[in-house]
């Protein structure tokens, strides 16, 4: 297992360093996705597998989906590309790397003093994850539960206003739903300037 | 002979799996044939069962062409993706109580997780082959599974409490007194249909339609890689039949005939039933897909849940 876990690990960090460095925003996505994958596995070598299986579901099986699905739709092209070539010159990440550098040598220093053991002393099984989520945290599980309805309102609303903007242009030819809307509504053509209706 | 064992059960599960998908494309079109009153493929070898062999050398040697505006590395290695994603989740599939190849405690789990990634296959396909209809079959699929993902898993959870357990072991030996498919019903029509879903079967194939975007996210395709995905479809059925025979239907349980009888004859009526619904459905617009499955379904497996979880304390 203790092999398991470092090649996991070597691969995670391999990964993460890959969706830094590609100028392509998909092919990122990609390590990514194996970037989280290659987490779950470490979850499970360390005696979580309810976590690693939720891991795997949901950030690289639906939330990375999304992530692939956007980049799909905005069809970044090479001009994106030569943006991100400019930000990865090294006078860029040498700033981030050096405070970076600092923090891994203070876990360093602090794992060798404390002599820590890497791996978890027994599996948890679901049933006990269950168990402290709606246990003793169950006021933070309430908390993240109205965070995300209060989210999906809000992301329902801004969804529901823009198809009435986009809808409007098919009721504009009766005089009464212009009077009725109380604005000078623009007719598709009209040059864009509301001045001409 | 201990050592051995699993590798024999490794590699039995893998030619089973993978013949019995190849031999799904002779039996759909023959089943297809029978329901539309016509004879179906009935020349090579007997009742035309060759057919699949004639039809595998003929996609070896078709040329494997990669477009040049592709988008190479993604292009290759997503067929891959949809072959292996639903290979790994016969892994923990019971087919008997002795031939399974690793009986994981979250089976379910690793299920649908496995199912989640093998979005990604069509998603890439699409996307890589840098062509109009494929990018609109990729974002069709990226939408369509993931919404009925959604649901899939929570029609799932009504079996979970009855049992306890994520194990697909343990799911199978909690059915020893009555079928899940009784007490959990409404789970049941549920996960059939996220099941056809997430194969892309016929009603549910909007990301390929041919009336309308050529072959959706396989149209740069051709040779193997067209098979994988040909291939990848037919295990896709094969998985899901074998699933609701095991989640629902008490896997290899049953009077008289071996355990391993009981499981293909249960996996075989699912799989002739996917066919029935593609030679009697038709196919439903794209926003009657979406809001069917976010306005109907995903209420209906919350509430699933909501009763199932009553009863089981209900009666503690």
């Amino acid at each position: 297992m203790d092999a398991v876990f470092y090649i996991a690990a070597a691969v995670a960090i391999l990964a993460t360093i890959m969706v830094i460095t590609r100028l392509n925003a998909v092919h990122a996505l990609l390590y990514l996705i194996v970037s989280l994958l290659s987490v779950a596995v470490v979850f499970y070598t360390l005696g979580a597998p309810f976590i690693a299986a939720l891991e795997a579901i949901i950030y690289a099986g639906a939330i990375m989906v999304l992530f692939v699905f956007v980049v799909m739709m905005l069809n970044l092209g090479t001009k994106t590309m030569d943006t991100e070539r400019t930000w990865l010159r090294p006078r860029m990440w040498m700033g981030p790397c050096i405070l970076t550098a600092i923090l891994i040598a203070e876990v360093a220093y602090l794992l060798f003093k404390a002599g820590a053991a890497t791996q978890g002393a027994a599996a948890v099984v679901p049933k006990q994850v269950g168990i402290a989520l709606f246990g003793p945290y169950v006021i933070g599980v309430e908390l993240a539960s109205m965070l995300l309805l209060g989210a999906l309102v809000g992301a329902y609303h801004l969804g529901v206003g823009k198809r009435e903007r986009l809808e409007t242009p098919d009721v504009i030819d009766s005089d009464a739903t212009r009077t009725a809307s109380g604005r000078n509504p623009v007719r598709p053509g009209a040059g864009g300037s509301s001045s001409a209706a | 002979m201990t050592s051995f064992y699993p590798i024999a059960i490794i590699i039995g599960v893998l030619i089973v799996a993978l013949s019995i998908a190849s031999g799904l494309i002779w039996l759909e079109r023959r089943l297809l044939a029978l329901w539309q009153d016509r004879y179906g493929p009935n020349r090579v070898g007997p009742f035309g069962l060759l057919q699949v062999v004639a039809d595998m050398i003929k996609i070896f040697t078709k040329e494997d062409w990669i477009p040049p505006f592709a988008d190479k590395p993604v292009f290759v290695f997503a067929p891959a993706i949809i072959v292996v994603t639903v290979l790994m989740t016969f892994a923990v599939l019971p087919i008997t109580p002795r031939i399974i190849v690793t009986n994981l405690n979250i089976g379910l789990l690793f299920f649908l997780a496995m199912s989640s990634l093998g979005v990604y296959s069509v998603v890439l396909a699409g996307w890589s082959s840098n062509n109009k209809y494929s990018l609109l079959g990729g974002v069709r699929a990226a939408a369509q599974m993931l919404s009925y993902e959604v649901f899939m898993g929570l029609s799932l959870m009504g079996v979970v409490v009855l049992t306890g357990s994520f194990d697909l072991s343990k799911i199978v030996e909690a059915q020893r007194k009555m079928w899940f498919v009784i007490p959990q019903f409404v789970g049941f029509v549920l996960f059939l249909i996220a099941g056809l879903a997430e194969t892309r079967r016929l009603p549910f194939d909007l990301p390929e339609a041919e009336s309308e975007l050529v072959a959706g996210y396989h149209s740069e395709y051709s040779g193997m890689k067209f098979g994988m995905f040909f291939v990848g479809e037919y295990l896709g059925v094969t998985l899901i039949s074998a699933l609701i025979a095991v989640l629902f239907l008490g896997g290899w349980l049953g009077p008289c005939l071996p355990p391993i009888i009981w499981f293909f004859i249960k996996m075989f009526l699912f799989i002739c039933f996917f066919i029935l619904l593609r030679a009697s459905l038709p196919r439903p617009r794209f926003d009657q897909l979406m809001s069917w499955g976010w306005k109907l379904m995903l209420p209906l497996a919350l509430a699933n849940i909501l009763v199932t979880g009553a009863v089981v304390l209900a009666h503690r």
